[in-house]
């Protein structure tokens, strides 16, 4: 899984159509909600399927799709600089990080035996992080409105 | 891969790819894409260290919960980005954030 989800993230970059793009973006997300199961994290693997499969990635593959016009596939191709400067970037956060994290003593533990149970989760939330999910929900609500918003298409013709 | 560390080197080639994707590309699609993709670094590294490292015994559903609230910030900030690329779209007749100036001072 760890392989479709590296691959998904390159294609999801390097695709030459933008709608390739999404659905290997998809495919990431796909094998992170797996990795979540491997995890011992239904709850969080379930809602990264929720959340992000079936609203983020078809989201935006609609966007795509719907407004398919020439100035979206338009990709300018980035100056050689450019790009290398990218891989070095690219390798040199994924070398440091990983010698960083094999340097530790990491590999040694195991995951621990009782992992929390939806219960526990949905508990944590309806108790201690109740005010973070009452603020999350005017933020989705205020994020939804302002994109409504900003997307509306004046018919009557008067400035907006 | 079913030791910590596996995860985590999982995590951080995600990264990498994502900061990959925002050095080199300046179509905003793509840019939404690399973002995405570093968020889920983080979430996958939360989840990793709660399950194997946890807190308290007690109470080690923390960092799921966290990643829960974080998946959900995600979207909503996805669909304001798409949004906002809808409108730079209608603009600009591009969404080539190079080209975007109009902000710029």
């Amino acid at each position: 899984m760890a392989v479709v989800t590296v691959g998904g993230a390159i294609v999801s970059l390097e695709a030459k159509e933008l709608v390739y793009g999404a659905i290997g973006l998809a495919g990431s997300l796909f094998g992170v909600a797996t990795l979540f199961f491997l995890l011992n994290a239904p709850y969080v693997a379930a809602f990264q399927l929720a959340v992000y499969i079936g609203a983020v990635a078809v989201l935006i593959l609609f966007t795509v799709m719907l407004v398919r016009q020439e100035g979206w596939a338009k990709e300018v191709r980035p100056k050689s600089t450019t790009t290398v400067a990218g891989v070095i970037a690219a390798v040199a956060v994924i070398l440091a990080l990983t010698f960083a994290v094999l340097a530790t003593d990491l590999s040694r533990y195991t995951i621990v035996a009782n992992t929390a149970t939806y219960v526990d989760v949905g508990r944590l939330i309806s108790t201690g992080y109740a005010p973070v999910l009452e603020v999350l929900a005017l933020v989705l609500a205020a994020s939804i409105v302002g994109a409504l918003a900003l997307s509306r298409v004046d018919r009557e013709g008067d400035a907006s | 891969m079913n030791s910590l560390s596996d995860f985590v080197v999982v995590s951080a080639l995600l990264f990498g790819i994502g900061v990959y994707g925002l050095v080199t590309k300046r179509n905003a699609m793509r840019l939404l894409f690399a973002v995405e993709l570093m968020i889920n670094a983080a979430n996958l590294n939360f989840v990793a260290f709660n399950q194997y490292l946890p807190y308290q015994e007690a109470s080690n559903a923390v960092g799921q919960t966290v990643v829960l609230f974080s998946i959900a910030l995600a979207a909503a900030e996805a669909a304001v980005i798409l949004a906002i690329v809808v409108v730079a779209y209608r603009l600009h007749n591009d969404i080539d954030v190079s080209e975007m100036k109009t902000l710029e001072g």
